[in-house]
This record gives structure tokens, sequence and C-alpha cells, in this order.
């Protein structure tokens, strides 16, 4: 299982790096959008994968889940919303600027 | 008066008050600064007073406050005889240079700006000489610096100012540096910060493996403030500054504090032979050096600057030197030099004022406009080039006694005599031009004004300092002499070996070269005025200050170009080489070798999870295969974050996943909603090259996280988790760990958290603000914009959904506490909930029904929790510290109650808020097209 998750935090990081390497403005931010992803899961699996171990404590629990990352990543997810939008606003802004969605703000020539 | 009250605020009083007050003072009037900072300053001088009879009877006084102990950094303050005279010198001298300022600074001149930066240098004086703990000296050092650097440069609209106030800054605070790495040295090797404390440890701290680079260090510190060559250019550039500044600064204090810091480390550093040869040869040439340029310089300050390099250099030497009487003589020509030196630069400004020159070429025969000045002048001069029955004669004759009994330094002491006698020679030579171009020497050429005697009350800062030349001068052992001898025996920690400061001591070997060096200098000013014309002398050649400026040209040259090399300007290039930086730095780690695999045993691979698994795949193939047609990549994007939720619920956090599925959905709006205003596919402009690179540094980068990732999944760690399962019930009242974490343990960070997004928030809306779009009438295919058409079943189905929706917010919000939900999730099904009556109702109707300004909700959010926060406080509790509680309350029995629901409800409050902000700032914007 662990290779599994770590296969998939690679291939939506690369994805992502893919994306932001783009010259345009919209898949910049979708990649950026898609990095989040890979960045929240990676800290939260990073102190290790378990199952059927939700940190509500309760009578009888065998064990649970470590519930810091879980803490820091949960408000990790709202900020990159967060910041998910300002970046679309830049963008739509340096649009209007510049007549351009190009991260340059110019077209190429 | 106690020293644990005195000595601290005789530093805070200029400090805090002076800084504060002389600005606010000199808005009423130029006179209310004067006299508020000559009150400061005199303040200061009777607290230390108050505080010096310990001192005056051959003991110390001192205060101690931990400041962070664990670093050795203590506010450790002395008064000892080295100390007071130190800082009777800078409150003295202070006072003097107040009074003279009040007629120096121009109408125009900003006087709150001079007077509050003065006070400030004052009070950094007065730390470096009353600390006691190193660390804080250097603090003190460093804001005499930055004083010093605002006081060059307080006429900053003229270049020379900013360009002199720049190289000091750079030169001396290098130096500070030096000073600081020196320090942390010396406390490793000593065990302690504390000045008095490393004395008594000096043979540890000396025996060191540590101490040859600490000593270089240190000496470093003290060589560029104190102005030694080959770092004394900063010292003639300093003179653009107001003339009171050089008086105080760069003749009196400042350089003097170079000299201090070696005095008052002596007793640490001095007494071995490295020290002896580096201070005595280092202090031997400025001294040479600097009165030999200082005969050839033609502005009246310059002459005047290398003349105190020269000075400085002969107080350093003394101090170098491994005898006790060299000790007594460096302390009574640190106090002679202050003496005459700041005279004199009074004076060269009092003729700098009347003539509106300095330029010794042209200011010629001022004795018949000002012969009191003039007199005035030429008594400090003369104390300046050592004659007789002034103070200047005494220390002289005390330099050239100790310079001839150096035979224990061989080489060095043989030269020595020379090269005192040289030195001397060309002191007097300087001292002569001083005079005789400035006084005598024919009439003025094509001044700008007839110079006349100046304001009565500006001379009388002269007068006092020129008296007190002459009183030691003629009786040093009734003046000074207690005072200086109470400052070396500080120095060298123990008795004084017989000695008396006095005129006579009889036809001797320093009075004859004394005399030889009078002839010679008188000699050499005659050769040079007559034979060669020294008003026809052009400076040429490499200077330290032109090596120093090439040296910092080049390296601005270098990182521009290296800027330029690397930036280009685009943006692509620009996170390429990042990404690549990454992965290459990445790559060494992984060189260095380690099994990628732990040892925890590997979790079985389910089904389900292999099935979400190709979900994933395919999608992030998908969204790098489609992503041109942008729409296509939302969606797919859309995937990815639902099987990250799935992860999250697979992998025990039922939080996250239901955090993660509520913003997928809001994030989803607002890609569209963006989408809408921006065109709706990438063109394809990366040729095949570029998307290979792309896609290699992509992968490799992906690699590596998926390595790092593997490589920590199959490790055990240390975790702090066991405090938080264990406190989360009985401390913060809630089974949900992660919301207790959240809103009770690391409240503090959530508080920050909620404030980032709703500044997010509202710099969408900043940005969006009345931004018109460039989005053409017609779609691609020449389909005009439909407007509101919503379809009908959608439409009843959000009705019947809203107050559901809004029910489920409300009790994941309660239940939050002790099961999945809380503060974050709750807001983001109501914002994913109204946004959706956004789009099926249409923007301008819902607009009108909800009536909400969202920037309020979210600021309410945000103050909600900040009041909860500050109300422990009204507790005594630090901020944020939660209570919790069963009360009964009679229908219900005992209801469980904490203060961290309250403080959710203010997160609850700015997500809402924020989010709702951000989707009807983006929905606005295609409602406002150009035409």
């Amino acid at each position: 299982m662990e290779l599994l998750v770590a296969a998939a935090l690679g291939l939506v990081t690369a994805c992502a790096v893919y994306l932001m390497l783009r010259g345009r403005t919209f898949p910049v931010v979708l990649g950026l959008a898609l990095l989040g992803y890979a960045v929240n899961f990676f800290i939260f699996v990073a102190g290790g994968l378990a199952v059927g171990a939700p940190p509500l404590v309760a009578d009888g629990a065998a064990a649970y889940a470590d519930p810091l990352p879980q803490a820091l990543v949960l408000t990790a997810i709202v900020i990159g919303f967060g910041t998910t939008g300002f970046l679309l606003a830049l963008a739509l802004r340096a649009r209007a600027a510049t007549g351009s969605d190009h991260v340059d703000g110019e077209e190429p020539r | 008066m106690t020293a644990t009250i005195a000595l601290p605020l005789a530093i805070l009083l200029p400090l805090v008050l002076g800084t504060a007050v002389a600005p606010l003072a000199a808005r009423r009037a130029r006179a209310a600064a004067v006299w508020t900072a000559a009150a400061v300053t005199a303040a200061a001088a009777l607290i230390l007073a108050a505080a010096a009879p310990p001192v005056l009877a051959g003991g110390a006084v001192q205060a101690l406050w931990p400041w962070i102990p664990a670093l050795g950094l203590n506010v450790a303050l002395r008064l000892d005889g080295l100390g007071l005279l130190f800082a009777g010198l800078i409150l003295a001298i202070g006072l003097l240079v107040i009074l003279y300022a009040h007629y120096y600074l121009g109408s125009r001149d900003p006087a709150g700006k001079f007077f509050g930066l003065l006070m400030l240098f004052m009070a950094a004086m007065l730390g470096v000489v009353l600390a006691d703990n190193l660390l804080l000296l250097v603090v003190f050092w460093e804001l005499t610096s930055v004083a010093s650097f605002l006081l060059i440069g307080y006429w900053s609209e003229r270049a020379e100012s900013r360009q002199g106030a720049r190289m000091a800054l750079a030169v001396t605070g290098a130096g500070g540096l030096a000073l600081l790495a020196g320090v942390l040295l010396l406390g490793a090797a000593g065990g302690t910060f504390e000045i008095s404390a490393l004395a008594a440890a000096r043979d540890r701290v000396q025996a060191s493996p540590l101490f040859p680079v600490a000593l270089a260090l240190v000496l470093l510190g003290a060589f560029t403030k104190s102005a030694q060559f080959p770092f004394h250019f900063w010292l003639p550039e300093a003179m653009a500054a107001p003339t009171p500044v050089s008086a105080y600064l760069h003749s009196a204090t400042m350089v003097k504090a170079g000299v201090f810091l070696l005095l008052r480390l002596y007793p640490v550093l001095g007494g071995n032979a490295p020290f002896e040869y580096a201070a005595c040869t280092v202090g031997l040439v400025t001294m040479v050096f600097g009165a030999y340029v200082a005969i050839f310089r033609h502005d009246l300050k310059g002459l005047l600057a290398y003349s105190t390099i020269s000075h400085l250099g002969l107080i350093v030497f003394l101090i170098g030197l491994d005898s006790p009487l060299s000790a007594v003589a460096a302390v009574f020509h640190v106090v002679n030099h202050a003496t005459f030196k700041a005279s004199l630069f009074m004076a060269a400004g009092i003729v700098d004022h009347e003539c509106g020159t300095r330029d010794m070429r042209r200011i010629n025969g001022l004795w018949r406009y000002m012969p009191y000045t003039a007199t005035l002048a030429i008594v400090a001069a003369a104390a300046m080039a050592g004659v007789p029955l002034l103070n200047g004669f005494l220390s002289k004759e005390m330099f050239f006694a100790e310079a001839l009994g150096m035979h224990h330094l061989g080489v060095l002491g043989a030269v020595a005599p020379y090269a005192a006698t040289l030195g001397g020679a060309f002191g007097v030579a300087y001292s002569a031009r001083f005079v005789h171009d400035v006084f005598f020497n024919g009439a003025p050429r094509g001044l700008p004004r007839t110079p006349h005697e100046p304001p009565r009350f500006m001379k009388v800062p002269v007068e006092i300092l020129v008296v007190i030349c002459i009183a030691v001068g003629v009786l040093p052992a009734l003046t000074v002499g207690p005072v200086v001898d109470l400052a070396a025996t500080a120095v060298l920690g123990g008795a004084l070996p017989a000695h008396s400061l006095a005129l006579w001591h009889g036809f001797n070997a320093p009075l004859a070269l004394s005399m030889i060096a009078t002839a010679l200098g008188g000699a050499l000013y005659w050769a040079l005025a007559r034979k060669y014309d020294l008003h026809l002398h052009a400076p040429s050649g490499w200077t330290a200050r032109l090596l120093f400026t090439r040296a910092l040209d080049g390296l601005f040259a270098a990182s521009a170009r290296l800027t330029s090399a690397l930036d280009n300007g685009s943006l692509q290039r620009q996170l390429a080489l990042l990404v690549t930086t990454a992965v290459g730095l990445g790559a060494v780690a992984f060189a260095a070798g380690g099994r990628l695999a732990g040892a925890r045993a590997l979790l079985p691979v389910t089904p389900l999870a292999a099935a979400a698994w190709l979900v994933l795949v395919a999608a992030a193939l998908g969204v790098v295969r489609l992503h041109r047609t942008r729409l296509t990549a939302v969606i797919l994007a859309g995937a990815i974050g639902l099987v990250s939720a799935l992860g999250f619920a697979y992998f025990s956090a039922p939080d996250l996943a239901l955090t993660q599925l509520a913003v997928e959905v809001v994030t989803t709006i607002l890609l569209l909603l963006a989408l809408a205003a921006l065109p709706r596919t990438s063109p394809r402009e990366s040729g095949p090259g570029r998307r290979a690179r792309d896609l290699a540094l992509a992968g490799l980068a992906g690699a590596g996280v998926a390595a790092i990732a593997f490589a920590a999944m199959t490790r055990e760690r240390d975790s702090i988790a066991g405090y938080f399962l264990e406190n989360a019930v009985p401390k913060g009242g809630g089974a949900n760990v992660v919301n207790v974490i959240l809103v009770d343990f690391r409240g503090f960070d959530t508080f920050g958290e909620i404030t980032v997004l709703v500044i997010a928030a509202l710099g969408v809306a900043a940005l969006l603000t009345g931004m018109v779009t460039h989005r053409p009438a017609t779609d691609p295919a020449g389909r005009p914009w439909s407007v509101q058409r919503v379809p009908l079943v959608f439409a009843a189905a959000v009705r019947w959904m809203l107050p559901f929706a809004l029910l489920v917010s409300v009790y994941l919000f309660l239940r939050g506490h002790n099961a999945p939900g809380g503060g974050f999730i709750a807001a983001l099904v109501v914002a994913a909930g109204i946004a959706t009556v956004y789009m099926s109702e249409g923007f301008a109707r819902t607009e009108r029904a909800i009536a909400l300004d969202y920037a309020r909700v979210a600021a309410l959010g945000v103050l909600v929790a900040a009041a909860t926060g500050a109300g422990a406080i009204g507790f005594g509790r630090p901020f944020l510290a939660s209570a919790h509680g069963h009360p009964a309350l009679p229908p219900f029995g005992e209801v469980p109650l904490a203060t961290a629901a309250l403080f959710d409800l203010g997160v609850y409050l700015a997500v809402i808020g924020a989010t709702l902000l951000m989707l009807v700032e983006l929905a606005r914007v295609p409602g406002r097209d150009a035409e």
C-alpha cells in the first residue's frame, strides 16, 4: 500500500510541476492547486499510514492515527483554497491589465 | 542612588526620553529641542555622579538583569574608573556640542532630527562604556554605527553626505560583525560573556586554541571603529557630517570606542606578544601615516580628520605596549585629544560658518577678522602639536618616553623612537599649517561672504575646552590626574607603579625628542610652504579609499551580471531553474546513500484502494494530456481531489476527508468562474524540445517526492501525538483530537490561519474591484452568451436543498468537538450551499435576497475568535487559553460547554465570509464585460 501511495504522490507532483511550467496562467494555477493536493497528502502520510484508527477518543480503541499532521493539513487545505482564489484573481487582473494570459504578461513573439 | 537604578537610567534617559522628546520639542522651537537635549544630558550626568562615590573610592558598581540567560546575554552594566572617565567625556563634551550646535545649524536644517539622533548616539555610546556583558556591548556598538550613519548622512540631499555615511557604515559595520564573531569565540573560550568574569578567567581564555582567531577578530572590530590604517579612509569621508557631529563623534567619542574596547578588554586580551605586536605596529604606522597625510589636506576638516587618525594610532600604540605606564599615558591622551580636537573642530566649524568654505587655499588671514576665535584655535592647535604648558605636550612626552623603552620588542623597539619622532614632527608641521594657512598667510581669496566673529555663545564651548587644555597642561596632577589614575587602574586591574603627571621632569631623553620633533616639524612646514608651495599639491595614486570603492563597484557589477545571466524576464525559465535546483539538491542527498525502505511492515493493498489508485492515475495522465482544453482539465483535477478525499477517509482522517470534499466543491466553482473570464483553451506553444525538458523535470521531481514519501512512510519515528491524545478530553473537553488541536491546543495557529484566509479573500476583492474583462461578445461558435437561464428542475431542487445544507452545517459544527466536523467543515458546507443558490436563482436575485456583506462576516469571525482569546486574559490566563465545564441547564440537564466552541464559531464565520467573498467577487467579473 505504501508503494501505491508513494507512486500516486509522485505522479500528482509530476503533473503539478509540468502544468506549472506551462506558459499560460490558468494551467499554472491548476498546477499549483494539484501541488497543494500532493503536499497536503504528503504531510499527512509522512507519519505513516493507519487504517481504521481515527483520532476520536473512545473507550476500547486500540490505536489512534497521529492527529497532529491531520490538524496541520486541515487548515492547509482551506488556505490552499484561499491561495487558489487569490491566484485566479491575479490571473484575471493580469489579463485585464496586459491583454494576455501569458505568465510574462505579453504574448510570446 | 543605587547603581541598579542609576546605570540603566543614565542610558534610558537619552535613549527613550531624549530621542522621543527632542524631535517633538523641535516642532515648537529650536531652543526647546536644545534645552531638552541639554537637560537630558545633564540629568544623565547627575545620575552617574550620584552613583560614582564608590567608584571614586577605587571600587565599581554594577547592575544585572537576566535578558536571555540561556545565551549568556544579560543586561549587565558596570561603572568603574574607565567607564566613569569615558561616560564623563561623552556627557561633558555632549553638553558642549549641544550648545554649539544650537548656533551652528542653519535655520532650514531640521533640528528635531539632529538632536534626536544625537541623543540616540549618546545613549548607544553610554551603553558601550557601561556594558559589562560583551554581547550587550556589541548591541550598543552596532547602535553607535547606525547612529553615526544617520548623523553623517544628516544632510541627506547632498551626495557626499550619503556616500560618506555609506562608507562609514560599511567599514564600521563590517568591523562590528567581526567583533561579534570575536566576542562569540571569546565567550566560548571563557565560558561567559561577562567582561569582569572573563578577566578573571584570563589564563584559560588565552590558552584556548580559539584565542588567536578571537583576538584577530576583536582587533579588527576595534581598528575599523578607531580608523586605524588601512581602515582609516572612512573617517575623512565622514567629514561630510555637520561639524558638531565631527566634533562629537569623530574626534571625542565614537572613534574612541575602538580604543575604549581595547582598554576594556586589555585584562582579557592583553599581556601577550601577538596583542603587543599587532597593536603597536598598527598604531605606530597609523600615527606616522595619518600625520603625514594631514599636512597635505587642503580641507580644514580633512586635515583634522587625518590628525585624529594619527592621534588614535598613538593611543592604540600605547595600549598595545606591555608597560604599566603606557596605560596611564593612553588614558591621559584620550582625555587630552578629546579636549583639544573637539575645540579645533568647533573652531573649524566657526570658520566654515563665517567663510562659507573650508578650503585652506582660499581661507587666509582670518586673524584680522576674528582675532578672538583665532586665539582660541591657535592655543588648541598648539596643544595638538605638543607645545609645553598645554595638555598635548604632557601625553606626547609620555609617548616619547614609552617609545624609548621598548627594548623587548626587537626591531619594532629599535624603530619606534625614530618613527615616534617623525610622527611628532609631522604633527607639528600640520598644526603649523593649520594656524598659518587659516589665520595668516596673506588675505582671504574670493570668499562668498566677509567673515567676522561668531555669536557670543557659539564660542563658549570652545573657550571651556581651551581653558581645560591649559589647566591640564599646567597642573595635570590637580585636574585630571586622579580620574586618569582610576581609569588606568581599572585597565591594569591592580595598583599603578609610582609616577607623577607633571609638567617638568628635568632635562631627559623624552624632552630631547620632543624638542627635535618640534624643530623638525617647524622646518618641514617652512620648507614645504616656501620651496614646494603646498597649495599646488594634488593627491594622486592608489589610496585605500579607492581600493574600497573599486572593490565595492566590482561586487555590484558581478552580482548584476549574475542576476541578468540567470533571469531574462521569463517566469517559466525562473521556475525551471528553481525546480532543477531543488531536484539537484535532492539528488545530492539521495546520493549520500542509505536504504530507501525503512523497517516498518507494509500494509496490504485492498481492491478498493487499487481501484481508486487507477482512477487517480488515469485522471493525472489525462490532465497532462488534455490540459489545453481547460474545462476538461478542471474536471480531471477535481477527480484527483476526490480521490485524495477518499484517501483521507481510508487512512483514518475523517475530518480531512470532509474538508477536502467541501473544498473540492468550492474550488471547482472558483475555477469555473475564472474560466468564464479567461480563454477556454490554451494555445499549443511549447515545442517538442521544451515539452520533453518539462516532462523530464516533472518526472524527476515526482520521482524524488515518491522516494521521500516512501522512505518516510516505512520508518518509525517519535511523535508528540501521545500528549494530544491523552489530554484532549481532560484538558480540551473534546473527543475529536484534531478539532481540539485546532481550536484549543494550537488555537493561536488557527487564529493566524483564518486571518490569512480572510486577507486572501480581501485581496481577491481588492484585485477585482471595478475590473473589466476583454471577453468577446460570443463564444467561439458565434453564439451570444446566454444570460441567467437556469434549468427549472435544478432551481427547484436547490430550494429544497438549502435548508438541509444549513441544518447539516449546524449539526457538523455542534458535534465537531467530539466527532468529525467543526467550524472549518461546517462553514464550507454553508458556502457550497449558498454558492449553489447563486447558480440556481441567478446572481442578481440571490444578491438582493441575501444582502450580506461577506467581508463583514469574515471580519466578524476574526473578531469573535480574537475576543474569545482575549477573554482568557480577563481571567488571568494566557491569550486563547480555553475553559470548559458541564453546567446544568434545567430543561436539558448537564450540557458540555467549552469556550473553544466560541472560538470555533469565529472560525466558522471567518471561513464562510472569506469563501463567499471570493466566489462572489469572481462571479461579478463577467457581468462587467467591456462592450
